[in-house]
């Protein structure tokens, strides 16, 4: 069960930081997740006012604020026209729209769950994370690192020409994943590259890069092969919702099918 | 610590605790057509919008609500009645429980999206668990009762 | 008819369609104190000292009630008729823990928060034992579930604690291992269901307070008020006269209400403290230490000649009723007694079953009760038949099911006296477009489209136990007072009696109030159970309205002075059929609270010596991608005979929702323990119901035979629905991809390693 000693509606950034330093101090996200643990808190930080609820386009990023819902990354048009479907796609099969009204895209990337759909989209995208202390980093380092009591302010996804295809399994339509994936092409320094995120492992996302420059007319065979090889390249184990040597399997077919999704727009 | 908000489109003044959940505080200020189904946030039973959008009450500080306004069943008895009456009809509010949590999201989904398609209503309610009906029901009253309000404009 | 198969909107919708506070925890009084319950880490454990003084120290407490608090008189919880088939397993606290979850001290405080705190401050010294998880070896155990020497069966069921029995039975009827012997073809499977929960989306809770008369007044959301006066009295030993239930709106039951949960809590405070007392569960509690569906494991022989024709069915059935015995004995029953009689060709059956005690949470009743688990098995082996020979499961089923007139001697020698079940096969296959269909379909995207079909029966009530009474009261200006014990759950029973009273009585539905339900005030009903309702207080209903006209009849004679004979009354009016005088209902109803010797009322009471059973075909069209094995139900079509459909509207929703609860168990839900006996599945978040989104679409139709002994030819259809689901789709996903899952629920992930072991 969850307590809560005092509620504080943070007038600035800088309380916020400065109360969270506090041993028991929490920010509060849309507390889906921090509800339902056992802690004491002495004091929950409010970031609402904060104006951190927005998505802001600029010429080359999108920076969306800590707590901007995952009902607004779902509908923005800015992100679709982007990166079409699969944005909406890896948030859509959360719980319901009052979940998604309510759960923060701060709180989801900040909580590196492993059943995490957000997580496992924006890896795959090259985010970087924005914090108040700590600067802005790759968000493929700031999942390795431990939970410290700095805040998370927005994350920031380049704008580039790049292709995203978001892929889950789910016992149920509003389950959390069996396994999840999310495939990235783009160039990188005037390199085609591959991203692959798999999530729900049901450890948390993990990144594979790829210098991979694979043609249209790929043929099944080969273009399974690096299916396999990209699948092979994370772990997996087991446990209610699937096993290790299943979510392996799906992953292989997630990502061979997010590749010929790609493959097949150009 | 004492919170105002619009509650029912009535101003409204409590006194809550930093973990007060906003659910426990509307059935305390009487709006007993909140309710609990799992604690969870998966079964959207304790849906009540606030400032116009579907929220899941079991999950919100009350603490958090200063200055918003607050809408539950109670504030919209015409409406509920009126949709209600669809439902009915279909026998598909058998137990009733999850009927206010639902009826919240169906109403609030017809202010968000203009003439859903089946499956854009299935996608927007799938929040709201129901073990009675099977659904079936409940779909086929937000049809008949969409229908219903196109005669009305054709006429 | 004016009423009676009529979409009727029920009588109570327009509170429940605007949230008024109509349900036990709306009701319960604000002070009453918060009631909680310190619960057991280890699935079996002695209690070797609690220490409460810090919790009782905590502002707000009102009392810590242990073990010592607690008669130590056994009961069951098993909302049933007396003398009741499941054991007296139970204290309201016991020294010995049974499963993680079983309560271990009561706390009442004034607010939540006291409580919780206490909670948190009671201090539990264990004594470690090491539990029975395993069902299978449960039987015979060294370790015992119920050694206690006050532990008592009162029915002959086959109980034996020592021996971690729970029932035991074998009934046989000609010789199966002959006749299967003489078969072609055999079908010799096992059959393994899991426990679900029914999950209603109101949790267990009632409230209890002292009246003016120092009675016991208890207010509980349950199917079984006047069970629950008698549990009540068991538990706290003290006379039946001291206590009194009252059952407001409820918010969904499926037999998880049909046992006692909460209200023994509440009710042991409040006759220890005086105090108003009431125990919400969460849905955390109501998935940990709750009574879901038995899990079972079904063994099933059977035997067809060469034609088809099923000669011989042999099931043994293995339950496992967890920590205590609710509804053990009773369930098993079903499990054998409505799957077999369907194939009215058997010439031999045999049922053996086992009911064994195990130390994790106890099942009970739900929905099906039995038969559900039953059907899975004898269904899934007749569609295994159907492959083995290469016939269609749908021809084969027509050649063998039971017909109208027919003796039934697996379902206890009755006659099948209403039976339109090859009606509702032949409609269910033009629904679905089964000849089109069948087995399977490639739709050249990967993925593959299957069908499969079940059939199902059950019962309606309990044949020679249940019983229901009505009164029928006539008020000034001649409105009616319908005063039932029967338990309207949410599935409308205070409508559909109200519809077939008016029916009789030739009036408007507006002309009768509903009463139900307060132990204190209404007439006796075993509950709502069994698929009872319709069919026994129907009649009742029936009855009694035949009654009240004969005195209303008798009543108008005496004001206008002429014999019974020459009145005719036409609902609104008792006629003088030789005079043309006339008196009015209103009138009568009026002049009777005036110098009046004799109420004008009626009571009846009705109990069967049949339980007709309700039919139906299920069919299930999947589509199966053929990588992942991810099973998408696209199409369920039922049709059902559950005799003449009172109230067309509540019974398709009753049916549709039944299937969706089916779906939900064939395709998704599953309790899990740990190897301590600890359940994952806790909450809605681990416990996956279907969503909307997992229902695919499901389509009714009803094909009505006409029973002679129900209220207007109706039988039950409550349970039936359920039935069908798991056997259907797990036949459908055969002729899709021909890998049989014979363990729910039926995941992608068993169906991709059945593809790949082919």
């Amino acid at each position: 069960m969850l307590t809560i000693q005092n509620y504080v509606k943070a007038k600035s950034l800088e309380e916020a930081y400065t109360l969270n330093q506090a041993r028991n101090a929490r920010i509060a996200g849309g507390m889906m997740w921090m509800r339902l643990g056992n802690a004491r808190v002495k004091t929950i930080i409010d970031l609402s006012d904060l104006g951190l609820d927005e998505i802001e386009e600029t010429d080359h990023v999108f920076r969306i604020g800590a707590m901007c819902t995952l009902r607004q990354l779902e509908l923005h048009e800015g992100l679709r026209d982007m990166y079409g479907d699969s944005i909406a796609e890896c948030v859509r099969h959360i719980v319901g729209v009052q979940f998604r009204n309510q759960a923060t895209v701060g709180g989801s990337i900040y909580g590196r769950y492993g059943f995490s759909d957000v997580l496992t989209c924006f890896l795959a995208l090259d985010t970087f994370v924005e914090l108040y202390n700590g600067g802005t980093i790759r968000l493929s380092e700031f999942i390795k690192r431990k939970k410290d009591k700095d805040i998370l302010v927005s994350i920031i996804v380049r704008k580039s020409k790049r292709k995203l295809r978001y892929e889950s399994i789910r016992r149920t339509r509003t389950d959390f994943p069996v396994l999840a994936c999310a495939v990235v092409t783009g160039l990188v320094h005037g390199k085609e590259c591959w991203y692959f995120s798999v999530g729900a492992r049901p450890q948390k996302a993990a990144l594979l890069e790829k210098e991979w420059s694979i043609t249209k007319d790929c043929p099944e065979e080969e273009l399974r092969k690096y299916a396999r090889e990209a699948a092979d390249s994370f772990s997996y184990s087991s446990n209610m919702r699937g096993s290790a040597e299943y979510r392996r399997h799906l992953a292989e077919v997630l990502i061979y099918r997010a590749m010929r999704s790609i493959l097949a727009e150009v | 610590m004492e919170i105002k908000f619009v509650l029912n489109g009535k101003p409204t003044v409590a006194d809550v605790a930093a973990d007060t959940v906003l659910l426990d505080l509307l059935r305390k200020l009487g709006c007993y057509s909140v309710k609990c189904g799992c604690e969870t946030t998966n079964c959207g039973l304790c849906t009540v919008w606030i400032d116009g959008r579907s929220r899941l009450s079991c999950s919100v500080l009350a603490a958090g609500i200063e200055g918003k306004e607050i809408t539950t069943l109670e504030g919209l008895q015409r409406e509920a009645e009126e949709f209600g009456a669809f439902l009915a009809a279909e026998g598909a509010e058998q137990c009733g429980f999850c009927s206010p949590g639902f009826i919240m999201n169906v109403l609030a989904m017809f202010r968000e999206l203009e003439n859903p398609t089946v499956e854009e209503i299935k996608e927007y309610l799938a929040g709201n668990l129901c073990r009675c009906t099977g659904y079936m029901g409940q779909l086929r009253a937000i049809q008949k009762y969409m229908n219903r309000d196109r005669k009305e404009v054709q006429a | 008819m004016k009423y009676v198969n009529k979409a009727v909107p029920k009588v109570d919708y327009k509170a429940l369609v605007t949230g008024k506070a109509v349900y036990t925890d709306d009701l319960a009084p604000a002070d009453a104190l918060i009631v909680k319950l310190v619960r057991s880490p280890y699935a079996h454990a002695l209690i070797k000292d609690i220490n409460t003084a810090r919790a009782e120290a905590v502002p707000g407490i009102e009392c810590v009630l242990t073990w010592k608090d607690c008669p130590n008189k056994r009961f069951t919880m098993a909302g049933q008729t007396y003398p009741e088939p499941s054991p007296y397993d139970r204290l309201i606290l016991d020294q010995r823990v049974r499963f993680v979850g079983d309560a271990v001290a009561i706390v009442a405080g004034t607010t939540k928060d006291a409580v919780n705190k206490a909670l948190r401050l009671i201090k539990v010294k264990y004594e470690v034992l090491e539990p029975v998880l395993d069902f299978h070896k449960a039987k015979d155990n060294a370790i015992l579930v119920h050694p206690e020497e006050n532990w008592e069966s009162r029915c002959p069921v086959g109980a034996d604690n020592k021996r971690n029995l729970c029932a035991h039975s074998e009934e046989k009827e000609g010789d199966v291992d002959a006749v299967l012997a003489s078969c072609d073809y055999i079908i010799d499977q096992t059959y393994h269901t899991k426990a679900n929960q029914q999950a209603m989306m109101e949790t267990f809770r009632s409230f209890s307070y002292l009246d003016t008369y120092g009675r016991l007044n208890v207010v509980a959301a349950t199917q079984i008020p006047f069970h629950v006066r008698r549990i009540l009295s068991n538990a706290l030993d003290i006379p039946k006269s001291k206590v009194r239930v009252i059952k407001p709106r409820i918010g969904g039951g499926f037999g998880a209400k049909q046992t006692v949960i909460t209200e023994v809590y509440p009710a042991l405070v409040t006759w220890k403290t005086g105090k108003p007392a009431k125990m919400v569960y969460t849905r955390e509690e109501s998935f940990i230490a709750s009574t879901p569906r038995h899990e079972m494991e079904v063994h099933v022989r059977l035997g067809a000649d060469k034609n088809g024709i099923i000669k011989g069915l042999d099931v043994y059935a293995l339950s496992n009723t967890g920590a205590y015995g609710e509804h053990g004995p009773t369930t098993i029953g079903l499990t054998g007694h409505k799957p077999i009689p369907i194939y009215g060709k058997a010439e031999a059956f045999r049922f053996v079953y086992d009911v064994v005690y195990t130390n994790v949470m106890s099942a009970g009743a739900y929905r099906g009760y039995g038969a559900t688990q039953g059907f899975f098995a004898v269904e899934s082996a007749v569609n295994e038949l159907a492959a083995k020979m290469g016939m269609d499961p749908a021809v084969i089923r027509e050649m063998n099911i039971v017909q109208e007139g027919q003796v039934m001697p697996a379902y206890y020698g009755e006659t099948a006296n209403s039976c339109a079940l090859d009606r509702c096969v032949a409609r269910a296959k033009e629904m679905i477009g089964w000849d089109e269909k069948y087995p399977s379909r490639d739709m050249g995207n990967g993925k593959v489209r299957g069908v499969g079909m079940a059939l199902a029966m059950q019962g309606s009530g309990i044949s020679n136990v249940d019983t229901g009474s009505v009164t029928l009261k006539v008020n000034d200006d001649g409105f009616y007072s319908l005063m039932i014990g029967a338990a309207d759950m949410g599935t409308g029973c205070d409508t559909i009696l109200a519809q077939m009273a008016a029916e009789c009585l030739d009036c408007s539905m507006e002309d009768i109030i509903v009463h139900g339900v307060d132990t204190d005030v209404s007439p006796y009903d075993s509950g709502s159970y069994a698929s009872s309702t319709t069919y026994v207080t129907g009649m009742a209903v029936v009855k009694a309205c035949e009654s009240l006209i004969h005195k209303f009849c008798s009543r108008a004679a005496e004001y206008m002075g002429c014999t019974e004979e020459d009145v005719e009354f036409d609902g609104k009016q008792a006629v003088n059929v030789k005079t043309g005088e006339s008196i009015s209902r209103a009138e009568i109803g009026n002049r009777v609270m005036c110098n009046s010797n004799e109420p004008l009322s009626a009571s009846e009471a009705f109990s069967s010596p049949v339980s007709p059973p309700p039919y139906m075909a299920g069919i299930a069209e999947v589509e199966i991608d053929k990588e992942t094995g991810q099973v998408d139900l696209v199409d369920y079509v039922a049709v059902v005979d559950c005799g003449t459909v009172v109230n067309p509207s509540l019974a398709r929703i009753q049916t549709e929702g039944g299937i969706a609860q089916g779906i939900g168990m064939a395709l998704y839900e599953d309790i899990i323990y740990d190897d301590k006996g600890k359940t994952f599945s806790n909450s809605f978040m681990q416990y996956k119901i279907p969503s909307r989104l997992d229902v695919g679409t499901i389509r009714v139709d009803f094909e009505s035979s006409y029973e002679p002994t129900g209220p207007f030819g109706a039988k039950s259809v409550g349970e039936i629905v359920i039935n069908t689901p798991a056997p259907a789709i797990a036949s459908a996903v055969y002729n899709a991809v021909g890998v049989n899952i014979r363990e729910l629920p039926i995941t992608a992930e068993k169906v991709y390693w059945g593809m790949q072991e082919k």
